[in-house]
């Protein structure tokens, strides 16, 4: 008999991941893509690898986990393929958040005294250090808080180099083919079908984003994945300006929150082109791909409170995505209640790429029977949230 | 009501289609990047260097003048220099009114300039093309023009790029920007078309100026033919510049044969003493705005193009197209397809006689264009010039070994990957130069096919900019302005 045979549904950054740790444990693994590796949401985000923007939770237990795995994930990626990791761009830089008011600031000093019982180191800065650590930064600020456990990545190198040890580990990637639907047996999957043919398996991950809930209501068991737009911003290249990920405490707010037709907070960095990327928007408005000058603008406004003197840097470049979300607000890690062998790791809005490296190990845990690295009950599938009806998007 | 038409581009069909919209009763707004009408072909001349043989480099430049001053001075229309279309915002699904226009006016080095938002009855795009340039080794040394930058120079600030040139590409265009050059005062040594005589003259029939009356272009290319002439400048065909050399600047450019795919035949490199090359191997359409406005595109063997049907429209209602991003054919089928265009947009009767021959000049005009493209096609053996240090894109210095080793890397070959990976194309110049030659390139190395576009995905073509112009920050932070509720309130 061969080994257990694992079809991944979805090349993004969870795929990528998830296919990496289950090769490596022996799993013949195929990774199924519709379209290109790494070129959907993976592609159309940033890059932030943070614990800063978590409030005490499994989401900040599962950030943890991760922000622990990376460094040894991307050394044992180096060991085989040093030019994609490389390519990987990982940044220890850590995080500044700032609450440029009174009220912003009393809830972010609230926010960061309950992350610091649960683990997370953050550091309030007066005006002295942060002007050292961010000279160009508004001095018009109510309180700063240092997290030097952020980081940042470029995501689709990122995503890419994980797929590329998946494959060295003897996966197979067939990717412009589309999941279709699946055979099953006995409330048992038996096969994924393709748009390229029936791929056999013992096992199906779906991995599919922002479209998991549609792939998933193919294979005969929806789940609640909606999309979330978000916009993003890139100037010219520039000298250096910015040297940490810095963002404003409203962030906080937008990330838990499921209320509002479009929010947007600043969040500030520059990549190692001496770009910077100036994020992000939050709307639900299906998969409506177009570019709002309107949002843009609130984008921008929310940018220069933070660094008014980047009025005059020069914006190139906007892009979008849609990050997958369940309507309440966690990722979805584990087996489906309805149908054996199908497993789902997805609805990681904001925060996929810096999750993945924990998403991908406890998923491996769970399907291999080891002893899982943090508990996975949250995450669960069975919960009301993922398996509701609910409206579609 | 007065329906309200927006030009975007005021060269030849842009200008066209606001005389004609004006003609059928519109209010027309007609805006340019540029501080003067005339986009490519009628470049204008500071007012300081204004010489009094302005027309001299121009053909048709009396015609030019009065079509300019009638529209320029009409009551219905308002003239927007400086203004920059930066975002077309579409409306939403399933309403026909066409997409809002973002421009920014004013200088655009100076501070701060005005952000305003149009809300037409109908749009016209007339942005036109940029000269496509392929890599070789040495492309990125100074001194190396695109020829069309050169013409600009020499036609538009009397700037001459050399005093020895070798001009080399495909296409006619090589002769006029020759003439420029020579009438500029530089001595050019040779021009060069790549294709071999028997691949343009398949094109063309045997000479170009006899056979390409229709468009209006005979006596024009035959002036400059004679030029070349009188100058004793050769004219070679199946003969390219693969390679350009010099110590901080080009100081001399390597010559060959090329076989009809474009491949170097060995052994007939030729080195030619220069201080300055122009080279230009055709035109890429400026798509971005066809493409933000949701428009769809033509596959053709030169690259895509704006689809229009028969009365100008594109595939998105209220949505009008002319000139070179419809197909390059040259000033005269611009302005065909500008006056179609421009009277359509504006509720002018699509059955009125006048149309008849323009609809016919249109019509002739497309038959030019599929000529121009079959006498002067891009060999496919080009990418054999370079080698793997041969800078690719110019803004993120990548280059030709390090895109092949993206692409050829099987969980990152995809394009978006190896765009985010080696940075190509993701440059100040956001891929209008290099976009094409990556895309070129990626298709050919890469296995795996790319599957169909996916609901919420913008398609990975080099033309998609959804800032179709560079903004500032805090300009973009301003709320815009809408000129017309303005006037209205006392
Ligand atoms: C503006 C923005 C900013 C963001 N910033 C950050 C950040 O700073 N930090 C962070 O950690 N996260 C961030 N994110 C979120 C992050 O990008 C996502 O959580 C993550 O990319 C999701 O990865 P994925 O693999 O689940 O999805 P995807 O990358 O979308 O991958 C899913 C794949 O499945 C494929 N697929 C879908 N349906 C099928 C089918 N039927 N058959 C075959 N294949 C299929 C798709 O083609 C796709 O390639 C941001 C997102 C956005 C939009
Ligand atoms: C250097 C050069 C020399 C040429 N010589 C000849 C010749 O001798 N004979 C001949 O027949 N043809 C010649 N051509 C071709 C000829 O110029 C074109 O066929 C013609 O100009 C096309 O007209 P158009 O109106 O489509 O575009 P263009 O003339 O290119 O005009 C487009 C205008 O749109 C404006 N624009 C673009 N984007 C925006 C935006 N986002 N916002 C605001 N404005 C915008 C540009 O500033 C430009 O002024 C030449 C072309 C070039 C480049």
């Amino acid at each position: 008999m061969g080994a257990t045979r694992v079809v991944v549904l979805g090349a993004g950054i969870i795929g990528a991941a998830c296919a990496r740790e289950l090769a490596l444990a022996g799993l013949a693994v195929t990774v199924v893509e519709r379209g290109a590796p790494a070129a959907a949401t993976t592609a159309h985000g940033e890059g932030n690898v943070l614990v800063s923007d978590k409030g005490p939770g499994p989401e900040l237990d599962l950030a943890l986990l991760s922000r622990r795995l990376w460094p040894g994930v991307l050394d044992a990626v180096a060991a085989h393929l040093p030019e994609a990791a490389a390519a990987v761009e990982w940044e220890p830089k850590g995080g500044i958040v700032v609450a440029t008011t009174a009220g912003g600031a009393r809830e972010l000093e609230r926010f960061a005294a309950a992350q610091r019982e649960a683990g997370v180191t953050a550091e309030p800065l007066d005006a002295a250090a942060l002007a050292a650590a961010e000279p160009h930064l508004t001095r018009d600020f109510a309180l700063a808080v240092h997290y030097p456990g952020d980081a940042q990545v470029q995501p689709a190198g990122t995503a890419t180099a994980l797929l590329a040890d998946a494959l060295r580990a003897g996966a197979v990637l067939r990717a412009g083919c589309e999941v279709l639907g699946a055979d099953t047996a006995g409330g048992r999957i038996t096969a994924v079908r393709t748009s390229t043919g029936t791929i056999g398996a013992d096992a199906v991950v779906n991995a599919a984003g922002p479209w998991s809930g549609e792939t998933a209501r193919r294979l005969g068991a929806p789940v609640d994945v909606r999309p979330r737009r978000g916009e993003v911003l890139v100037t010219a290249p520039m000298p250096p300006t910015v040297f940490h990920k810095v963002y404003d405490a409203d962030y906080v707010g937008a990330v838990g929150s499921g209320a509002g037709d479009l929010q947007a907070s600043a969040v500030v960095e520059s990549t190692r082109a001496g770009t910077i990327l100036l994020g992000s928007s939050r709307r639900r408005v299906g998969f409506d791909e177009r570019i709002r000058p309107g949002v843009l603008s609130v984008i921008a406004g929310k940018a220069l409170r933070l660094f008014p003197s980047l009025a005059g840097a020069t914006v190139m470049r906007a892009y979008g995505g849609f990050r997958p979300y369940v309507p309440d607000h966690l990722p979805v890690i584990g087996p489906d209640p309805r149908l054996d062998g199908l497993w789902h790791a997805t609805g990681h809005e904001g925060a996929g790429i810096g999750l993945s490296a924990g998403t991908a190990r406890l998923l491996a845990d769970l399907m291999l029977g080891r002893d899982p690295a943090m508990d996975p009950a949250p995450f669960r599938a069975d919960r009301p949230a993922v398996l509701s009806e609910g409206e579609s998007r | 009501m007065t329906r309200h038409v927006v030009i975007v581009g005021a060269g030849p069909a842009g200008l066209a289609a606001a005389a004609s919209a004006l003609r059928a009763g519109a209010r027309v707004t007609l805006l340019d990047t540029a501080e003067r009408p005339g986009g490519q072909y009628h470049r204008m001349l500071p007012d300081a260097y204004r010489a009094e043989r302005n027309g001299r480099l121009h053909h048709g430049w009396a015609r030019f003048d009065r079509l300019r001053r009638h529209v320029l001075g009409h009551p219905r229309c308002a003239w927007w220099p400086e203004s920059a279309v930066w975002s077309l915002e579409r409306s939403d699904p399933g309403d026909p009114a066409p997409p809002l226009v973002h421009v920014l006016r004013g200088p655009a080095d100076g501070a701060g300039r005005d952000r305003l938002v149009l809300r037409p009855d109908a749009l016209v795009l007339a942005p036109g093309a940029h000269d496509r340039v392929l890599p070789f080794p040495g492309w990125d040394l100074p001194g190396v023009y695109t020829a069309g930058a050169a013409q600009a120079l020499a036609k538009g600030e009397r700037v001459v790029v050399g005093d020895r040139v070798v001009i080399g590409g495909a296409g006619p265009f090589l002769l006029p920007v020759a003439a420029s050059l020579i009438e500029a005062g530089s001595a050019v040594l040779a021009v060069l078309e790549a294709n071999p005589a028997r691949t343009v003259a398949r094109g063309w029939g045997r000479r170009p100026w006899e056979l390409a009356p229709q468009a209006g272009k005979a006596g024009e290319l035959a002036e400059y033919a004679a030029l070349l002439a009188r100058h004793r400048v050769p004219y070679r065909t199946g003969r390219a510049v693969v390679e350009a050399r010099g110590d901080g600047r080009v100081e001399e450019v390597v010559t060959a044969r090329l076989r009809a795919d474009w491949s170097v035949l060995p052994g007939t490199e030729r080195v030619v003493a220069v201080d300055a090359a122009c080279v230009s191997h055709g035109f890429s359409p400026q798509l971005e705005l066809p493409a933000a406005a949701g428009c769809a595109l033509r596959d053709t063997a030169s690259g895509p193009f704006t689809e229009v049907d028969g009365d100008q429209l594109t595939s998105v209602p209220g949505v009008y197209a002319a000139g070179e991003i419809t197909g390059i054919a040259g000033a005269p089928a611009a302005r065909a397809e500008g006056l179609l265009a421009g009277w359509l947009a504006a509720g002018g009767a699509p059955a009125a006689p006048e149309l008849r021959p323009l609809r016919r000049a249109r019509d002739r005009a497309r038959a030019f264009a599929g000529r121009l493209a079959a006498a002067h096609p891009i060999g496919a053996g080009w990418p054999g010039w370079l080698r793997a240090d041969t800078v690719v894109c110019r803004c993120e210095e990548t280059d030709f070994g390090t895109l092949c080793r993206a692409a050829d890397d099987r969980a990152g070959g995809a394009a978006r990957a190896v765009k985010l990976g080696t940075r190509a194309g993701l440059g100040p110049c956001q891929a209008r130069i290099c976009g094409p030659t990556v895309a070129e390139l990626l298709r050919r190395r890469a296995a795996g096919a790319p599957g169909r576009p996916a609901e919420g995905l913008a398609p990975a073509t080099p033309h998609h900019r959804p800032i179709a112009q560079p903004i500032r920050l805090g300009e973009l932070a301003r709320p815009p302005r809408d000129p017309h509720e303005k006037e209205n309130t006392p």
